[in-house]
């Protein structure tokens, strides 16, 4: 019963989609009083379409939970002795499931722009809320005839399969979700240019009114991205935590082209000009997020990510794929050349440096893009396989990221339309001195002159260096002294900025230094050795067997201390498992992780030799949780930046009221 | 022709559109050989029944025959097995088996227990012999000729399907020239 | 400005004093190197038969080639990790043979080749530069000098829209004047 109610309420959705694509639509170009009267079914469509949607996954959920083995996706992706949590979770644990997932998101966030557009004009809002109809439909289709998350497996098994081992993990539970709010956020600005393109209007409201919805996009993006490396660090056991893997380079794309367009955004709103610019990369953002969808799911490339392939979705979603980009990409082709250019800018200014952000940022997703598909290319073209791995990205990202890293210290604190550059390199010449030297200086104090350390070093350095310039110019009274209260002179947006580019450098800082300094080994150890790396003192004190709700296993315990401390008490005592789920036979690693800002001791087991003696794989691994840690303060500062009054109506009302006379602003 | 560049991102995703339509077809896992052309690798390895004798490919010269790499723990080797015995039965090609990873003993007890199509079994216990090969997962089957030059790799159980119309025609083939 | 660039550098001096100085190689004895295995099991499955390290070499040196090596090799059975990280007993038995290579006095680039032999360039995760990869090698800095190509076309049109506005700012004077002048006229 509540399997077929969540399929009629998923085919509801797809008629109530297909309704919101083409009526407001076609009203918007009519005009009239019809066209009007179509334009209306616009909101209340994609308030439906959400509430069906949330209907649907609330019942697919509901199966999850009380363990329906009738349904085929729960008999293959739960089971009795799983717990609760991770059956919630397992909703989304599956091609299936996560394709619901995505379509839930899609509809809530269709559902939120029609509620909170209704300062837009109507015209523009009806296109952009069918827009995102279209494509609501177009997956909706995808799970309707594909990849149906209630089909029935008939006759029910007993006990089901249960949910893949590797998902079993909180990391795990919240990535796709985090992922997905940042692919559907950026069909925000995706139905924003193509509503503009058909309207033919691009003017600062259409830039202010997108620019909150594509900033909390981003932050989404950035969380999904980090969580996703933070699980694979933890769980997968090796101590790696990015691996250019074909669909961490899905999402990582869309996060590049989403960069650049929150700060294309930027100056279209301040400036008007750049509007080629952010249409396309509100398009091609949305098209990578879609594209990503496609490599995951359709088996053309191997990934350890790779879901249950199946070609048929393959060509569906390719299918999907060239009508909606190709659609929107013809469409920029077209219309696009009227747009116009805006007003001008000086060879420096704060526009010339964003604009050459935009083209790092684009060229880097360009080299990602490469990388990633050529292999497939050779393929087809019948000349061998190849691999393109770690080695190559690696080498070709770092020198393309450089300049986009020097530039992030200067763009703030240039000025608009025209920025004096002897007045910019007065500013800044301190800052940057002191990040060179400090730079220099580190790895000597260390272990020796490390060039690539130096350099990355210096990057974060200059970009934390340029932050605390701004910060302190920002509050500085007209009595040149500084002052806290001075915050509030300046919008969120601004403090934002400069908490986001501060997480970069935190970012940049961490993945240096972990780069350069990390140390380990993998051996066999049996219990009552001892090693040191990376100056702790590691000692293999015992083996016991573990018995958890659906796996057993083994437990090693460890005792850490600072290298040379002989017999002191331990500063840790960590237990890695390994363990084997019963219902799939699976093997897992559990690493176990001390913690701290400034390292990381990481250990895991990788086999049995005998009865005393595992391989085991210990890390030490310095300031590895700035790469994270980085990322967060990335996301906060965007979310800071999103909840800026000029963007929240209600606060502009306000502060219209307490002028005189009353009147809106 | 300044319109020209707003016609370049269709253009450059109808490109890449057409590469992904054309990769819906093609395994990203499976690995091309690249010794096909090139001479089989020398090798010398004790006969399974019997680990005193060794054997060499250079027995084989002057014949067309199938190198099959399996193992007794491998379970796509029984899927293709059946194959096997009935080409035995037909007597129309020799197959050599190449046991890898495989202890003797079990290798032994296996074909007793499905079949012996094959002429001689070797065991390369090591696995060194199965490097050399390019061996990356079992079964793994070489069409091997005259002059022994690898002409032909199965990667995965080798099917009716894929003897009928594959490795027969090119036998005939390699022995009508 | 003197305070900012004191806090810095003690900043700098506290990370450089908090990092682990790396350690000697002072680990304690591993036991005997060649992994025994009784019957192996089936090849891609996680059964490994030893430490990827398997303790025959004997210099840091040595131990440095063959980790680099070894990270840039793809494992042929778990497809998407590196020679080193993978359990495949196939990976075993090549991290293995990389080892005696290594021993043997075979360079970086010799070990490679008596892989790609066997295997095809698949195995490398750094394409080797050929005619069919120039494009993937050269691809991203051409894209760059594209990229630059389009920031200064972009520049140098905007400043001569610039240039206009200021041209047309100077005929009708400043936008002061004019707002008067079309308030004038009302």
């Amino acid at each position: 019963m509540i399997a077929e109610l969540g399929q009629f309420a998923l085919a509801l959705a797809l008629a109530v989609s297909l309704a919101l694509g083409i009526l407001p639509m076609t009203g918007a170009a009519m005009g009239g009083a019809t066209g009007a009267r179509l334009m209306a079914v616009a909101r209340p469509a994609a308030m439906t379409l959400a509430a069906l949607a949330i209907l649907a996954f609330g019942l697919l959920t509901a199966l999850f939970v009380g363990n329906d083995f009738s349904v085929g996706l729960v008999a293959s992706h739960s089971n009795l002795s799983l717990p609760l949590h991770y059956r919630i979770a397992a909703t989304w644990g599956s091609h299936e499931g996560s394709m619901l997932l995505w379509v839930l998101i899609l509809s809530c966030w269709t559902g939120a722009v029609a509620v909170f557009s209704t300062s837009l004009p109507l015209v523009l809002r009806a296109r952009i809320l069918s827009t995102m109809g279209l494509v609501a439909a177009g997956f909706l289709m995808f799970l309707l005839f594909t990849s149906n998350p209630f089909d029935r497996l008939v006759p029910p098994p007993s006990d089901g399969r249960d949910l893949n081992p590797l998902l079993q993990d909180a990391g795990m539970v919240f990535h796709p979700p985090l992922l997905y709010m940042g692919y559907v956020g950026l069909s925000v600005a995706f139905a924003f240019s193509v509503a503009g393109l058909i309207g033919g209007r691009f003017d600062a409201a259409w830039a202010r009114w997108a620019r909150p919805w594509t900033t909390v996009a981003w932050c989404f993006l950035t969380l999904g991205i980090a969580l996703g490396s933070f699980w694979a660090y933890y769980e997968l056991g090796w101590g790696g935590w990015w691996f250019w893997d074909p669909v961490e380079n899905a999402s990582f794309m869309p996060w590049l082209i989403a960069t650049a367009l929150v700060h294309s955004l930027s100056v279209t709103e301040k400036r008007g000009t750049f509007r080629s610019w952010t249409v396309l990369l509100a398009i091609i953002g949305f098209s990578l997020s879609l594209l990503g969808t496609f490599l995951v799911r359709s088996g053309v490339l191997t990934s350890v990510h790779a879901f249950a392939t199946d070609p048929a979705r393959g060509v569906f979603i390719l299918a999907f794929l060239a009508f909606v980009v190709g659609g929107s990409l013809l469409l920029f082709a077209w219309r696009a050349p009227a747009i116009g250019n805006g007003p001008g800018f000086a060879a420096v200014s704060r526009e010339s440096l964003l604009l050459a952000n935009n083209v790092l940022l684009s060229v880097a997703m360009a080299a990602v893009l490469l990388g990633t598909l050529y292999p497939l290319v050779l393929d087809t073209l019948g000349l061998g396989k190849i691999s393109v791995g770690p080695p190559y990205f690696d080498a070709v990202f770092y020198p393309l990221m450089a300049p986009a890293l020097f530039l992030m210290g200067i763009g703030p604190l240039a000025r608009w339309k025209k920025a004096e550059l002897p007045e910019l390199v007065a500013r800044l010449r301190w800052a940057f001195a002191v990040s060179v030297i400090a730079a220099l200086l580190l790895p000597l104090a260390t272990d020796g002159f490390r060039p690539m350390t130096s350099l990355g070093l210096m990057f974060a350095l200059w970009i934390a260096a340029c932050v605390v310039v701004a910060v302190r110019d920002m509050l500085r009274g007209a009595d040149g002294r500084l002052s806290l209260r001075r915050i509030g002179v300046h919008p969120a947006s601004a403090w934002g900025m400069h908490f986001a580019h501060l997480g970069v450098a935190v970012f940049v800082a961490g993945v240096t230094l972990v780069t350069s300094y990390e140390s380990g080994r993998e051996l066999r150890m049996e219990v009552g050795q001892r090693i040191e790396i990376g100056g702790y003192d590691i000692r293999f004190v015992g083996l016991a067997p573990i018995t958890g709700p659906n796996y057993d296993g083994t437990r090693g315990v460890f005792e850490i201390r600072r290298a040379g401390a002989g017999d002191a008490a331990p500063i840790a005592m960590l237990s890695p498992e390994k363990r084997v789920y019963r219902a799939s036979g699976m093997p897992m690693t559990e690493a176990a992780i001390d913690r701290s800002l400034l390292r990381d001791v990481y250990l895991s087991m990788g086999e049995p030799i005998g009865e005393r003696a595992w391989v085991v794989r210990a890390h030490v691994k310095p300031f590895v949780n700035w790469i994270w840690l980085g990322c967060v303060l990335m996301a906060i500062g965007g979310f800071v930046a999103a909840a800026d009054r000029r963007y929240r109506r209600r606060a502009l009302e306000r502060a219209a009221r307490a002028l005189p006379g009353g009147q809106p602003a | 022709m300044r319109a020209m560049r707003f016609v370049l991102p269709v253009a450059v995703f109808a490109v890449i559109a057409w590469f992904l339509m054309r990769g819906l077809d093609r395994d990203p896992r499976e690995i091309p050989s690249p010794l096909i052309g090139k001479p089989a690798p020398m090798f010398s390895l004790p006969v399974t029944h019997d680990l005193s004798r060794a054997w060499t490919p250079e027995a084989m010269r002057g014949q067309v025959w199938l190198l099959n790499v399996w193992g007794s723990w491998c379970s796509a080797c029984q899927v293709e097995h059946p194959v096997f015995n009935d080409l035995a039965k037909s007597g129309e090609l020799p197959i050599v088996g190449l046991a890898w990873k495989d202890m003797p003993d079990n290798s032994i007890a296996w074909l007793r227990k499905l079949g012996n199509p094959y002429m001689v079994v070797v065991s390369d216990i090591k696995g060194g012999v199965a490097i050399d090969y390019g061996v990356y997962g079992a079964p793994e089957t070489f069409l091997i000729d005259q002059h022994g030059v690898i002409r032909f790799k199965q990667v995965g159980p080798v099917t009716r399907d894929v003897l009928q119309n594959k490795v027969l025609p090119m036998v005939r083939q390699l022995r009508g020239s | 400005m003197r305070t900012p660039l004191a806090i810095i550098s003690l900043a700098a001096a506290l990370l450089g004093a908090s990092l682990p100085w790396p350690a000697g190689a002072a680990d304690a004895p591993a036991a005997a190197s060649a992994p025994a295995t009784a019957a192996p099991a089936s090849p891609g499955a996680t059964a490994a038969t030893g430490p990827t390290d398997t303790g025959i070499l004997g210099s840091p040196e040595q131990r440095a080639r063959y980790h680099r090596l070894a990270e840039e090799l793809r494992c042929l059975v778990c497809q998407n990790q590196t020679l080193a990280d993978s359990n495949a007993e196939l990976a075993a038995d090549l991290r293995h043979q990389v080892e005696n290579q290594i021993l043997a006095g075979r360079s970086d680039d010799e070990i490679k080749a008596y892989l790609v032999q066997r295997y095809g360039d698949f195995v490398l995760y750094r394409p080797p530069m050929k005619s069919s990869t120039w494009l993937l090698w050269l691809g991203p800095f051409a894209l760059l000098l594209l990229g630059g190509l389009v920031w200064w076309r972009v520049q140098r049109r905007s400043r001569a829209a610039q240039a206009a506005d200021a041209a047309r700012a100077a005929a009708e004077g400043s936008d002061l004047e004019r707002a008067r002048r079309l308030l004038g006229e009302q």
